[in-house]
């Protein structure tokens, strides 16, 4: 029996992971606990930054920026924990480039900053330059930063120890199971304060950007172990992912001056956001090119529109929007400037399209890309039950989280900041309630559950295949509950979920062995996928409105009447419960989303 | 196109040696050899075990040798191999099972240079950014895009000969911080990497450069080290 002892355990070793972990460690005896190497973790695939009102290049606050991430979110966003994080962004940004951060630099030397949907000078409405950036891979930078900060504070990590199950004594939080990959040993890891920190779930959907390991596994422990899940009707849809394979192209492009065109050479954005048109929300992009696609207006009727950010057309455009530099001439690029500031995305071109975007357009369209649900917590990160009291010694923080900074919809940026933010305070609380606690008792037999989920899979009759009910999955969720969603489309989507979670029982692993058994373990997520996929899919049909990332074709307006609420889901035998908790409002008061 | 994919096999649980199997299967142009490991593994050996995590180059989890050549599975397409692929773990660590090696002895390497920003100056007054000029950012930024996948030091002789020499990505490691205008420990670094387990062993082969799939000039960072250590002038 491999049993540790450990005042904090964080899940996860992406950004939110490691800064828990990290400020946990200054006062606690804290583990780290990861599925992948840290530095494997999908934080390093963000691309375009992180935004903080410092204003460095031209005026910005943080009220500013508050009140856009309000907006953003269609007012499902709670606004003490908007501003909140708002607030903190500066110093956040500041302590990763105390940490040696590598960012881009202005001619002064100060922190370079770039435009990102959604994010506005309030006076104009314009777009600001917000995001801070380290070329386009911002995430990259802040994985290795905050990884290299662990080591060098003498962090305990487990690398590729999957954690599998939550160990609860009431509502309060006692521990961990996690298996070994390299041996197929189970460990039991009890203590004071456990910190989920593992991500997403965007391995539900057909197209997406997300990593392999983004199969939501921590709101799936959790939701098993009684836990509710908060807004996961929301999932973000990032409108420009390369075609058919998905793999994210920052909008950073468009802050770049890239501009999205149709099948009939149109600049469409123009239609659907006059103001910031390609610099738009999200969510407003997405669903304007799927709008443009069934209008026929794809390119040669494909499910497809074009992001073209060759320098002439830039510069065209630049020029018809008034587009200024900084120093107040007028905006205009180079190929070789923006090789210097897209080079990722114009190697994800050339490596797997086998185009040059600086002649030629690249082809995009959405793609299953951010997790705007989760566990719900304060802005301390501490788990809340419906009634928002904290369940003892449990603490989540990043996409696993939901606190809610992004309600309905998350700008661009806003998850680096969220993970950097929130998972401080969620280390820091973790760590403060470990000094002035014992362990609670382990449960008899620790490692129970997760044998009998691993047992299922080793001695089922074998008479389905894991991989066909993961692609069918897939499929019908980016069809039936993806860009836009119909009630039609929602019933039959949870008739096939019934039927994929019936077939699954039937899924019997062919590796019988412990060393790196990854058979077992992608099955086990697939359990994860179909579960959460389901509280997406009833949380969704639950709510008959259109709000941010949910967009109902029969429920086309946002409807603060009666849906200006969060939605929660429990695990109730193989039912899922639904109830709803209140929005916080403090300053802003809910209107028209216009862009 | 039907493609052979021929691929190393040990599973020390069953094997007492490893061997090659061979499979046939039907793939796109542009699908990834990522894809064409993930279908074997989903419709015909479970047991094929690998490493992968974002599937477009930038985790680092699958660095493999695809016909020969150290590369990122998921990075490499069909298209660009031919209809006869071969795929095998990187060389220089223990095989654990299948594709899948033990990367200990190549992060302890890294943590050898200090991976890690020093500085202990006091802040700036005003609290903010440590200021550093676009040139002086630009003077480190090749190095700063290592994601560790290990395809450049398990592709250099020296480090098959023995992997107690730092090996290239932990010099990369050292390069980014010792060439950071804003970091205060070059000289501590600059006598680690100048031990004999270091520079020295570094023989200019460029297979590092060749292989790194974040096209890193591996070589000429090292090169920029070891010009370092005879002029000790950090330009």
């Amino acid at each position: 029996m491999n049993t540790h002892q450990f005042d904090v355990v964080v899940v996860g070793a992406g950004g939110a992971g490691l800064m828990a972990g990290l400020y946990a460690s200054k006062t606690a005896k804290t583990a780290i606990i990861s599925k992948l190497y840290p530095t494997r973790s999908h934080t390093g695939a963000a691309q375009g930054g992180i935004s903080a009102a410092f204003g460095n290049s031209e005026e910005d606050r943080p009220e500013w920026h508050t009140y856009d991430s309000v907006k953003g979110s269609d007012y499902l966003g709670d606004q003490d924990a908007i501003e909140f994080m708002c607030n903190e962004a500066p110093q956040a940004v500041l302590e990763l480039e105390h940490y040696g951060l590598p960012f881009d630099r202005t001619p002064e030397g100060r922190i370079s900053q770039r435009p990102f949907g959604g994010h506005t000078n309030n006076v104009t409405g314009k777009p600001v330059r917000r995001a801070c950036h380290a070329a386009d891979r911002t995430g990259h930078m802040i994985l290795q930063t905050l990884y290299q900060q662990c080591l060098k504070n003498n962090a305990t990590f487990y690398d590729e120890f999957q954690v599998i199950d939550l160990l609860m004594d009431s509502k309060r939080a006692v521990g961990v199971v996690a298996l070994e990959m390299a041996t197929g040993e189970l460990h039991t890891f009890h203590a004071k304060s456990v910190v989920i920190a593992t991500g997403g779930h965007g391995r539900i959907w057909e197209i997406t950007s997300n990593a392999y390991a983004y199969s939501g596994d921590g709101a799936a422990i959790a939701y098993r172990r009684g836990i509710p899940l908060e807004d996961m009707e929301f999932f973000q849809f990032h409108p420009t992912g390369i075609y058919k394979l998905g793999i994210l192209i920052t909008e950073g492009v468009r802050g770049e001056g890239g501009i999205l065109i149709n099948g009939k050479g149109e600049r469409f954005m123009t239609k659907y956001a006059p103001t910031v048109k390609d610099l738009a929300s999200r969510d407003v992009i997405s669903r304007a090119i799927y709008l443009e696609i069934r209008d026929g207006n794809g390119i040669n009727g494909e499910n497809y529109v074009y992001l073209d950010v060759r320098p002439e057309v830039v510069n065209r455009y630049a020029v018809l929007d008034g587009r200024t530099k900084p120093d107040g001439t007028p905006y205009t690029v180079t190929a070789e400037e923006l090789l210097k500031k897209l080079p990722d995305i114009i190697d994800f071109n050339r490596v797997y399209l086998g185009i040059d975007p600086m002649t030629q357009p690249m082809p995009i369209q959405p793609t299953a890309h951010y997790t705007m649900g989760g566990i719900p917590t304060n802005k301390f990160g501490e788990v809340l039950d419906e009634n928002n009291t904290p369940y003892a010694g449990l603490y989540a923080a990043g996409e696993a989280a939901c606190v809610s900074v992004h309600g309905a919809n998350r700008l661009g940026t806003n998850s680096l900041l969220d993970l950097v933010v929130f998972g401080k305070y969620a280390g820091l609380r973790a760590a403060e309630y470990a000094k002035d606690t014992d362990f609670a008792s382990l449960p008899a037999d620790p490692t129970e559950f997760t044998r009998q989920q691993f047992d299922a899979l080793r001695n089922a009759d074998g008479k389905e295949n894991a991989m066909t009910i993961s692609n069918e999955m897939k499929k019908m969720m980016f069809e039936d509950v993806g860009v836009f969603r119909t009630e039609e489309g929602m019933r039959r989507a949870l008739d096939k979920l019934a039927e994929l979670r019936e077939r699954y029982t039937h899924v019997r692993v062919q590796d019988t062995g412990k060393i790196f058994n990854t058979d077992l373990l992608n099955a086990w997520e697939l359990g994860n996928l179909l579960e959460l996929a389901e509280v997406v899919t009833v949380s969704a049909l639950n709510r008959q409105e259109s709000r941010g990332g949910h967009a109902r074709e029969d429920f086309p307006k946002r409807d603060d009447q009666n849906w200006l609420k969060h939605t929660l889901a429990w695990k109730r035998g193989e039912k899922v419960e639904i109830g709803y908790k209140p929005v916080t409002i403090t300053k802003y008061q809910p209107k028209e989303r216009v862009y | 196109m039907n493609v052979t994919l021929k691929i190393f096999r040990y599973n020390p649980e069953v094997d007492k040696k490893w061997h090659y199997e061979t499979y046939n299967i039907e793939a796109e142009p542009t699908d990834r050899v990522l894809d064409l490991l993930e279908n074997v593994k989903g419709y015909t050996d479970g047991t094929l075990s690998f490493r992968r995590s974002c599937a477009h180059g930038v985790c680092g989890s699958d660095a493999m040798r695809i016909n020969g050549r150290n590369a990122l599975a998921c990075k490499t397409l069909v298209r660009d191999l031919g209809d006869k692929i071969t795929v095998e773990p990187i060389l220089g660590l223990k095989v654990e099972k299948d594709l899948i090696v033990d990367m200990k002895p190549f992060f302890d390497n890294y943590k050898k240079v200090l991976p890690w920003f020093i500085n202990d100056s006091p802040l700036p007054e005003d609290g903010k950014e440590r200021l550093q000029s676009p040139e002086q950012r630009e003077r480190f930024d090749d190095t700063t895009k290592c994601i560790l996948c290990a395809c450049c030091t398990t592709s250099c002789p020296s480090f098959w000969a023995s992997d107690d020499y730092l090996g290239p990505a932990a010099l990369v490691t050292a390069h980014r911080f010792i060439f950071d205008s804003r970091d205060e420990a070059a000289a501590e670094r600059i006598e680690i990497v100048s031990e004999t387990h270091g520079l020295a062993r570094c023989h200019t082969a460029f297979n590092c450069t060749m292989a790194c799939p974040r096209d890193i000039q591996v070589t000429k960072a090292i090169g920029e080290l070891k010009m370092l250590t005879v002029t000790g002038k950090l330009e």
